[in-house]
């Protein structure tokens, strides 16, 4: 018998990045194999290719013995492919029922049979055991739950082989156990079940078999029997280039920034950040460390005036910057690494160069009165990109045409040429490619040197560990435990993110 | 929300009814003429409304519609003269509104272009067209005659207002409601309406995205054929330069009152009609004495007032305007 699923030799190269490198794999019938990696290590790219929706440059997919056609989805699933997205590939006007019933409608002449359509949800979701209401709107669900409408679509079409992409994101404990749960009963029913996670402890429960990948190469095939959490993360995270950041001791100096009592509302008007204490050395990184959405973001927006203050106060070498908006705020002294950098870290459709110097567009030498100088900017550019290795025909390029890891060190390379007393960098490193993160490392390690206080908010516990000086750890809204990373360990952090005392 | 909204539907529903019975009750003649009308201006921009509703429904912002309406209408025309047979001029026009649309296609989905150029292009293509290729003096050899549908036709009020029409006119009527059945109770309305709402939930269930956009703009072209066709086979009979006079750009003013339903904007065009139909009586009475160019406005009046109301609380296709790249989120 041929395996469920056969890939064979899979390139895909993005401009500036491999995002698949000649990987092979293969799923057997019954079996879970996770897929395992950090963000960007290629693992969604390697899945789009399986359904047809990435076109690889190389390589061979087959499902069931037959090579799968680019474009051909449908085909795909026709095979008994199901998957469940890391997006959710849902419609949240419409109902439960027509979500998972969109693209094989039950019929009756030409209309749709809705009454059938909603007697077979409700079937569908007893025999598995995933509780939904077939009539409510999808956008008026919890995720949990749109989570569960998006596993019970991929069932509907009697699955032989479950692709699941980062599926506990966004649950609960409680959710996730039971997910676990569906995933080992799908197995023993004899699907192959191909889960994609970067959470070690989900992968020692469920997984048969662990395939790992590190910036887009397979780097190898193990089990939850042959290793542990410590083994797999070493295989993930590989020459640990978030450890070789060359360190010295800090030489730490005074109070820079004070952040006293602040509270901050998130979107939905709720209060998120729940009263928080910080001071900012200069000389020093302070490592906020903490899942996310526990008000890390909020907080950032909040001192660098990008979301109003509820109460409390944030004070730059003693003077108080109440409620001012991110230009006034950068004009004080402090510069901000955003955590979207395509919402408010760039403007896309404007030149490298131009983007280099949002922040000083309207001081010389960018600047003379209201005229630009354009070979000033031109030739800071051109520096810039040398200096910061920027990879790019063109400084005069759009950062539009940019890789990740290339606009984020457009961001960076801007945020640092001013050399303020303050830099907030929040997930500076997120989606970016490897070489790309052990250059902005070097170069936040180098701010500190200088004097800056940095602050570094990010959601990778490693770099929390390799790069802070002290670590805040933020759970609910709240800053639960500062630690002097000396001191710091890695479970105790953890269990403090999650919200455990001792 | 749903219930709030059927039942407001419900009060204008009855206000607009008892207000009508009175009205025929005053004075049946002038009541039964003026719906009969109203019936008459509403049709070309329910159709006009029903060619954004298939397009937008799938994600393609048509603002081309008045340039569909104005060449259709002119090949209608001229066609029907040269070949002398409306019916030939009806089927090319239809054709015509096709071709435009299947433009708007080739720009707006495989060009992936932005879409209000795109519908720009159309309007000043079908204005180029027209002003250069028109002939004046012409005649229409016939006309869609009334033909009154036997038994419906005798229904006081009802059956001279609804049923006592040209072909195209009960065509326009079935085509809208096989819209509205075939948007929210098929197969192919929910895949169209998931397209239009979120391309890459239909894709990834294995619905082609481009194949539908396809197969709808150029359905939406041949409504707006058949839009075109009507107004100047059926309801007007001549042809001269800037025929369509805005109708295109009224129904995207419509269809977003009616909230992208077929139902709704047929209800919004028909308020609109007797409106306008309405402003037309009352200065043939002289009821109002000032200049009939105010009374003249009343009907675009009351929709910019209509829309400024009902604009902020409806929520148009989430993708659309947006072209489609497979694999993105």
């Amino acid at each position: 018998m041929s395996a469920l699923l056969e890939v064979t030799g899979v390139t895909k190269r993005y401009p500036g990045v491999v995002a698949n490198d000649n990987i092979s794999l293969t799923v057997n019938a019954g079996e879970v194999v996770a897929l395992l990696g950090e963000n960007g290590a290629g693992k969604s790219t390697l899945l789009k290719a399986v359904f047809g929706l990435v076109k690889p440059d190389s390589g061979e997919i087959k499902i069931g013995g037959t090579p799968i056609v680019f474009g051909d989805t449908a085909g795909v699933i026709a095979r008994g492919v199901g998957m469940v997205h890391q997006h959710f590939q849902l419609v949240p006007v419409m109902t439960v029922t027509e979500n998972i019933i969109l693209g094989d409608e039950p019929k009756r002449g030409l209309f749709i049979n809705k009454k059938a359509a909603h007697d077979e949800i409700l079937a569908l979701s007893k025999r598995y055991g995933l509780e939904v209401d077939p009539d409510a709107v999808i956008e008026d669900l919890p995720v949990g739950m749109q989570q569960r409408v998006e596993i019970l679509k991929a069932l509907r079409k009697d699955v032989k082989l479950l692709i699941l992409d980062e599926p506990t994101a966004v649950l609960t404990p409680q959710e996730i156990d039971e997910l676990l749960e569906v995933i080992r009963n799908l197995a023993k029913s004899g699907v192959g079940v191909v889960l994609i996670t970067h959470k070690l402890h989900e992968v020692m429960a469920v997984a048969d078999r662990v395939v790992v990948l590190r910036g887009g190469k397979l780097v190898g095939t193990t089990s939850p029997k042959e290793s542990d959490e410590a083994g797999l993360a070493q295989m993930m995270v590989g020459r640990s280039v978030v450890l070789q950041v060359n360190r010295t001791e800090a030489k730490r100096g005074g109070v820079v920034l004070e952040v006293k009592g602040l509270q901050v509302l998130d979107d939905r008007k709720l209060l998120m950040v729940k009263g928080v204490d910080l001071s900012l050395y200069s000389g020093e990184i302070l490592g906020v460390a903490g899942v996310e959405g526990n008000g890390q973001r909020e907080l950032v927006e909040a001192i660098c005036g990008m979301r109003n203050r509820e109460a409390g106060e944030v004070l730059l070498k003693g003077e108080p910057t109440k409620n001012l908006n991110p230009h006034a705020v950068h004009e004080a002294g402090i510069s901000h690494v955003p955590e979207d950098r395509e919402k408010h870290g760039l403007i896309s459709s404007y030149s490298i160069a131009d983007n280099l110097i949002l922040n000083q567009f309207d001081q010389s030498p960018f600047s003379k009165g209201w005229i630009r100088d354009l070979s000033a900017i031109a030739t800071n550019a051109v520096d810039t990109v040398a200096k910061f290795d920027i990879r790019t025909p063109s400084a005069f390029n759009t950062a539009s045409s940019l890789s990740g890891g290339n606009k984020q060190k457009v961001v960076v390379a801007r945020e640092l040429s001013e050399e303020l007393p303050v830099l907030i960098a929040a997930q500076p490193t997120r989606g970016v490619d490897v070489g790309s993160i052990e250059f902005i490392h070097n170069q936040l390690i180098a701010a500190r040197d200088k004097g800056a206080a940095v602050m570094l908010v990010s959601a990778e516990l490693d770099e929390i560990l390799s790069l802070s000086d002290r670590i805040a750890v933020m759970s609910g809204g709240k800053i639960v435990a500062v630690l002097d990373s000396k001191d710091a360990d890695r479970n105790y952090i953890g269990r403090l993110m999650a919200g455990l005392k001792e | 929300m749903s219930s709030i909204v059927k039942r407001r539907g419900f009060y204008y529903t009855l206000a607009i009814a008892i207000s009508t019975l009175y009205l025929y009750l005053q004075s049946s003649n002038v009541t039964t003429s003026v719906f009969s009308i109203a019936v008459t201006f509403a049709m070309p921009l329910a159709l006009a409304a029903m060619v954004g509703i298939m397009c937008e429904r799938t994600g393609i912002v048509n603002i081309g519609i008045e340039g569909t309406l104005l060449l259709s209408s002119f090949v209608a025309f001229y066609s029907a003269i040269a070949t002398k047979s409306i019916i030939i001029g009806f089927c090319i026009a239809m054709a015509t509104g096709v071709f435009m649309s299947l433009l708007l296609a080739l720009m707006s989905v495989t060009w992936k272009m932005d879409q209000i150029i795109a519908g720009t292009i159309l309007n000043i293509l079908a204005t180029g067209l027209t002003s250069f290729f028109y002939i004046q003096g012409t005649m229409l050899p016939t006309m869609f005659k009334q033909k009154p549908i036997p038994g419906l036709s005798d229904i006081p009020f009802f059956g001279d207002v609804l049923f006592k029409h040209g072909f195209l006119m009960y065509l326009g009527f079935v085509v809208i409601l096989t819209l509205y059945f075939a948007l929210f109770h098929t197969s192919w309305g929910l895949r169209s309406r998931a397209v239009g709402e979120h391309p890459s939930a239909a894709d990834t269930a294995g619905v082609s995205v481009s194949k539908l956009r396809y197969l709808n703009v150029a359905i939406a072209g041949a409504i707006g054929g058949l839009c075109g066709s009507y107004l100047v086979l059926e309801l007007v009979g001549s042809w001269n330069r800037g025929f369509t006079a805005g109708k295109g750009f009224t129904a995207l003013a419509l269809m977003i009152f009616g909230r992208w339903n077929p139902l709704g904007a047929l209800a919004a065009a028909m308020f609109f009609g007797l409106s306008q139909a309405g402003a037309n009586q009352l200065m043939i009475n002289g009821t109002v004495n000032i200049p009939p160019q105010f009374v003249g406005i009343l009907p675009y009046v009351m929709t910019i007032i209509v829309l400024a109301i009902s604009a902020g609380k409806v929520r148009p296709p989430a993708a659309e305007g947006q072209p489609y790249e497979k694999g993105q989120n």
